[in-house]
């Protein structure tokens, strides 16, 4: 609603489209969880099934947030056919690392591909962040919205590690929920406060005694 | 082993994205200039706001009707001036730079919640305008 009304719903299509899939998912969620419970099996598959979909739309908006940046150079299509290899280069290393498991591999894969698509997201936000230092992007909108997604995911795979190395602590099932809101409302935020003509100098950003 | 690696990767990248992130938000808002009435109320002179300052005009904010989109922006300047005050706490009193940057970090957080606020203020009065018309 704030892209829609901010009139940049058709510069941002990735975003747009990962924010109806975000509100299409709690939504499901909700009614899963409302009608099994939080510790049924059926709230359990659909929240890592729709989770792997989540972190596959939230990997093509940032493939967007990167057409934004390198607009000038026409390059795209390329960033599409390489974004395309990179998710299909997770997908097979996760397969790699859960082939092993002889029951529910499904899952196994599924919950495993989540991670790794977090992880992978951090890294390309790490480098999305070092393009636009070194291009000195001034779009104070751009530079909001890649950070704040840099958050998120950060965020996320940091929990999604911290799970792994102590898997009975019960706290990491309530993280990535509430991490889930976040994106939505600093967007938001971004999308309702900064113009499309705000202009910030990413050295203020980043150097301390930039003022 | 991987896990751990990507624990302290991901979690120095959240560290770096979000203090880029909040000083983004405390940039933009610089550029605003607080209006008479805020400056009168809050007793703020001059261009600048002291760091002292963020915990009572925070106080202030949440007396004001909310505008209902800045709360996430507040959450996190909110989190960042915590951050410096830990960091400030653990010896950044040491060296003069950082304990300057320090300071100056959490005057432009108190900048934020000051126009924060005038936002809050501007808002409310524009309610009351419109309930007023209403009522008329």
């Amino acid at each position: 609603m704030c892209i829609l009304r901010a009139g940049s719903a058709r510069r941002y299509l990735s975003l747009v489209f990962y924010m109806l899939a975000e509100f299409l998912t709690t939504a499901g969620r909700l009614w899963v969880f409302l009608r099994s419970g939080y510790s049924s099996h059926e709230y359990f598959y659909f929240y890592y099934y729709s989770d792997a979909l989540l972190v596959i739309c939230l990997y093509f908006a940032l493939i967007g947030l990167y057409s934004q940046v390198f607009e000038e150079m026409q390059v795209s299509r390329y960033l599409r056919v390489a974004a395309v290899l990179l998710l299909g280069l997770t997908a097979w290393f996760t397969y790699g690392v859960v082939a092993d498991s002889r029951d529910r591999l499904l899952t196994h894969f599924v919950v495993e591909l989540s991670q790794n698509l977090y992880f992978v997201g951090v890294v390309l936000t790490y480098l999305l962040w070092g393009a636009m230092m070194k291009l000195r992007e001034t779009r104070t909108r751009l530079i909001q919205l890649v950070l704040s997604l840099g958050v998120c995911v950060s965020a996320f795979a940091a929990t999604y590690a911290l799970r792994n190395i102590y898997p009975s602590f019960s706290l990491w099932q309530y993280t990535p929920p509430l991490l889930a809101i976040g994106l939505p409302l600093a967007w938001g935020y971004t999308f309702l406060k900064v113009s499309e003509d705000a202009r910030l100098a990413t050295a203020r950003v980043v150097a301390p005694n930039h003022r | 082993m991987i896990a751990a690696l990507i624990f302290v990767l991901s979690f120095t990248a959240l560290l770096q994205f979000f203090v880029s992130y909040c000083r983004s938000i405390l940039s933009a808002s610089r550029e605003r200039e607080l209006s008479r009435q805020t400056r009168e109320l809050t007793g703020i002179a001059g261009g600048g706001v002291n760091g002292e300052e963020f915990r009572r005009l925070v106080q202030l904010v949440r007396l004001c009707p909310e505008h209902g989109d800045d709360g996430q922006a507040m959450a996190a300047v909110r989190i960042y001036y915590s951050l410096l005050g830990m960091i400030r706490r653990a010896g950044g009193r040491a060296s003069k730079s950082i304990s300057n940057w320090l300071e100056s970090e959490r005057g432009s957080c108190a900048y934020f919640a000051a126009v924060s606020l005038d936002r809050r203020i501007a808002f409310s009065r524009e309610l009351m305008a419109r309930q007023m018309m209403g009522h008329s």
